[in-house]
């Protein structure tokens, strides 16, 4: 009975996936290969972001709203590396070192004094976000930066069959995302931290008492975390364009892909950000007044049926 | 079955209940028997109190001016009548719910549509009767709470500000991209209150006696509600989910139907609210406001459902004089800093700071701490 149901499911939503596809790739070959492209380059930036939010909710329940904020000030350090020294890798190491400077001392000053307060974290998180955010547009200003690709990676990569050119930086961001992955996951899978923080996610209470320092665990973790936003700050700054207000788009992004994927899974964050990225511009590019429509409705769908995102576990 | 998974089914039901709500309780939540243990030898004072306070808020127009009647005393009613809502739904329900501010929006710009807005909206606005179009806003706004609180009663704690933010944001790049229904970025200008028996609802004087009105409708329906055997089941819910649905109250539908509660008062709000400002855009239902709304709740503390008002009352001034002393630009900054020094050092704002000077300098005569 349940199985008949599951796939009663599969064909409902599976089928008009496949008729969509067929008909995307029948009509216009390359507008589908290239949004399908466009789609996975902001599925990998949204990873990069959602997995530090991901990564500090897992452990510390802490859900920080300010993580937009991070991406923002990541985006902006960033982007004035890159100005003044010309060097991109430079400031990719900027963007992630000062927001994990931030988030560190928000670890340290705020959270580690209210343990537990969950609702009451989030508050904080929030209050920071606002105050962070106005400090930045006080700095910057309220214009529209944008950060030019590295020198390797910047103009078009051409013949390339099908679909002519495209975009060098957008392309690599591809193998960044699966890198930054594949890193995250061998951290986390094969390192003696690694092993603490999912020991952590589990029961933090237990490995507490196997005599584990929780304190300096929630540190780094937090500082991972915010500087995973950081880091996404930099990529977007070239990707998409730093503003005030893209605070709340990646923000956005990142509740929706953890809310899909699953708090606390990183593989969950890579799926809810494929999903994501790919629904919002697939949307863009079909139905553009409706697009924010296709996300809203799948996470509609998720919560209806997985409550708990694909990959999420009973807190 | 492992021993986690023992740990696990420990935690998840009863265990974790209590683990969040002490977490909540910090924060904003009312001791369950605030309502109830006033003692007989208080109603008089308190009534007393109610005199007061209601005497002047009917008299207040007739002393101030136009401007303080209107943009301090009307807005800070209607904003407070939302933020009661949330209140509702977050002091009484343990459920922290930031599209409070949508479900307000959704009515507006129901008001816009339905109603009558500026000449330049006239392709998108119907120019329906101002009775039918407020009526068919605010049921379609109460259906979308309902829809809001179903979606996100499905998982309970911290996962409720999260589900909801996301709603709430969603509706607002929904209503900022969409110029077929929406009218985009422009939203709508020119909805004015109507013209009722001859007297234009527009004036101050009767704007704000008719926004006084539905404030303490709103304020005295949650006081009732709180005893009745619904708030009250409701309370218990919020202290202890699994233990209510073992005694046979079901839990979810109780939940669902104080978003629905929380949608009507929010509703009665963004019309007010869209009549007060006179339009409505994606700015209306932006993160800063789905965020002020928190803010408006928790300043003025969520334990008791007059905190909305005292909040509202205080965000309002913050925010028509903050600007004389600090640059009108930094207002955000100033908001921000007072929100997390309010989170900080008083969780249950204004009112817990009030409650904790009492039980320093008057030593309670009876047994309350």
């Amino acid at each position: 009975m349940r199985k008949g149901w599951k796939w009663f499911w599969t064909l409902v939503i599976g089928l008009p996936l496949i008729v969509f596809v067929i008909w995307g790739l029948w009509d216009n070959t390359r507008l589908f290969v290239v949004t399908f492209l466009n789609g996975m380059t902001l599925a990998s930036l949204y990873f990069i972001v959602a997995a530090g939010f991901t990564l500090v909710f897992g452990l510390m329940r802490n859900v920080n709203l300010a993580h937009g904020s991070l991406y923002l000030l990541g985006g902006y350090v960033g982007y004035l590396v890159a100005h003044y020294t010309g060097w991109f890798v430079l400031a990719l190491a900027a963007g992630f070192a000062v927001a994990a400077l931030v988030g560190l001392l928000m670890q340290v000053s705020v959270f580690r004094f209210m343990p537990g307060e969950d609702l009451r974290q989030t508050l904080v998180t929030i209050a920071l976000s606002i105050i962070i955010a106005d400090l930045l547009l006080w700095w910057l200003g309220g214009t529209v930066h944008q950060a030019d690709a590295p020198e390797l990676l910047s103009g078009p990569l051409r013949d390339i069959p099908l679909i002519k050119a495209y975009s060098k930086y957008r392309l690599a961001l591809l193998p960044i995302g699966i890198a930054i992955g594949v890193v995250l996951w061998l951290f986390l899978n094969r390192t003696r931290v690694g092993m603490m923080i999912r020991a952590g996610v589990d029961d933090r209470a237990m490995l507490s008492a196997a005599g584990v320092n929780v304190n300096v665990l929630f540190a780094v973790t937090f500082a991972i975390g915010a500087g995973l936003a950081g880091l996404g700050g930099v990529i977007g700054a070239v990707e998409l364009s730093m503003a005030p207000g893209e605070d709340v788009r990646l923000l956005l992004a990142s509740l929706i892909v953890v809310i899909i994927g699953g708090m606390g899974s990183v593989v969950g964050a890579a799926l809810g950000a494929s999903i994501l990225g790919l629904a919002e511009t697939y949307g863009l590019a079909y139905a553009p007044t409706y697009s924010v429509v296709f996300t809203f409705v799948i996470l509609v769908l998720v919560l209806a049926f997985r409550p708990r995102g694909f990959l999420g576990r009973p807190a | 079955m492992s021993a986690a998974n023992w740990r696990n089914a420990m935690n998840s039901g009863a265990g974790r209940a209590v683990m969040m709500n002490r977490g909540q309780v910090a924060v904003a939540l009312p001791l369950p028997g605030v309502g109830g243990n006033r003692g007989l030898s208080l109603i008089s004072a308190i009534r007393a109190r109610h005199v007061v306070v209601l005497a002047f808020l009917l008299a207040y127009p007739w002393f101030a001016t136009p401007f303080f009647t209107f943009q301090i005393g009307a807005q800070s009613l209607a904003l407070g009548l939302i933020a009661l809502s949330l209140t509702f739904l977050g002091g009484y329900g343990g459920m922290v719910s930031l599209a409070q501010i949508t479900v307000a929006g959704i009515a507006g710009y129901g008001v816009a549509i339905f109603g009558a807005a500026s000449a330049a909206d006239t392709a998108i606005s119907l120019g329906w009767p101002w009775w039918v179009a407020v009526l068919i806003s605010i049921v379609i706004a109460t259906a979308g709470a309902t829809f809001i609180g179903w979606l996100s009663v499905r998982t309970e704690g911290i996962y409720t500000i999260m589900i909801t933010l996301a709603v709430g944001v969603a509706f607002y790049y929904l209503c900022l991209q969409n110029y077929s229904v929406f009218n985009g970025f422009q939203g709508f200008q020119r909805v004015h209150a109507p013209t009722v028996l001859g007297v234009s609802m527009r004036d101050p004087l009767p704007f704000y006696y008719l926004v006084l009105f539905w404030s303490l409708a709103g304020y005295f329906f949650v006081k009732y509600l709180l005893r009745a055997p619904f708030g009250i089941a409701l309370q218990g819910i919020r202290d202890n989910p699994r233990r209510m649905n073992a005694l046979g109250f079901n839990v979810t539908a109780h939940r669902i139907a104080a978003y629905a509660v929380a949608g009507v008062m929010a509703a009665v709000g963004g019309v007010l609210l869209v009549w007060y400002n006179g339009l409505i855009g994606p700015g209306s239902v932006g993160t800063s406001w789905i965020i002020n709304i928190l803010i408006i709740a928790v300043l003025g503390g969520m334990r008791h459902p007059i905190g909305a008002f005292l909040g509202a009352i205080v965000f309002v001034l913050l925010q028509t004089f903050a600007i004389d002393v600090f640059d009108r630009e930094r207002f955000n900054l100033v908001i921000g800093a007072v929100f997390l020094v309010i989170v900080l050092f008083s969780p249950d704002g204004l009112l817990g700071w009030w409650a904790g000077l009492k039980s320093k300098f008057l030593t309670p005569r009876g047994g309350v701490r």
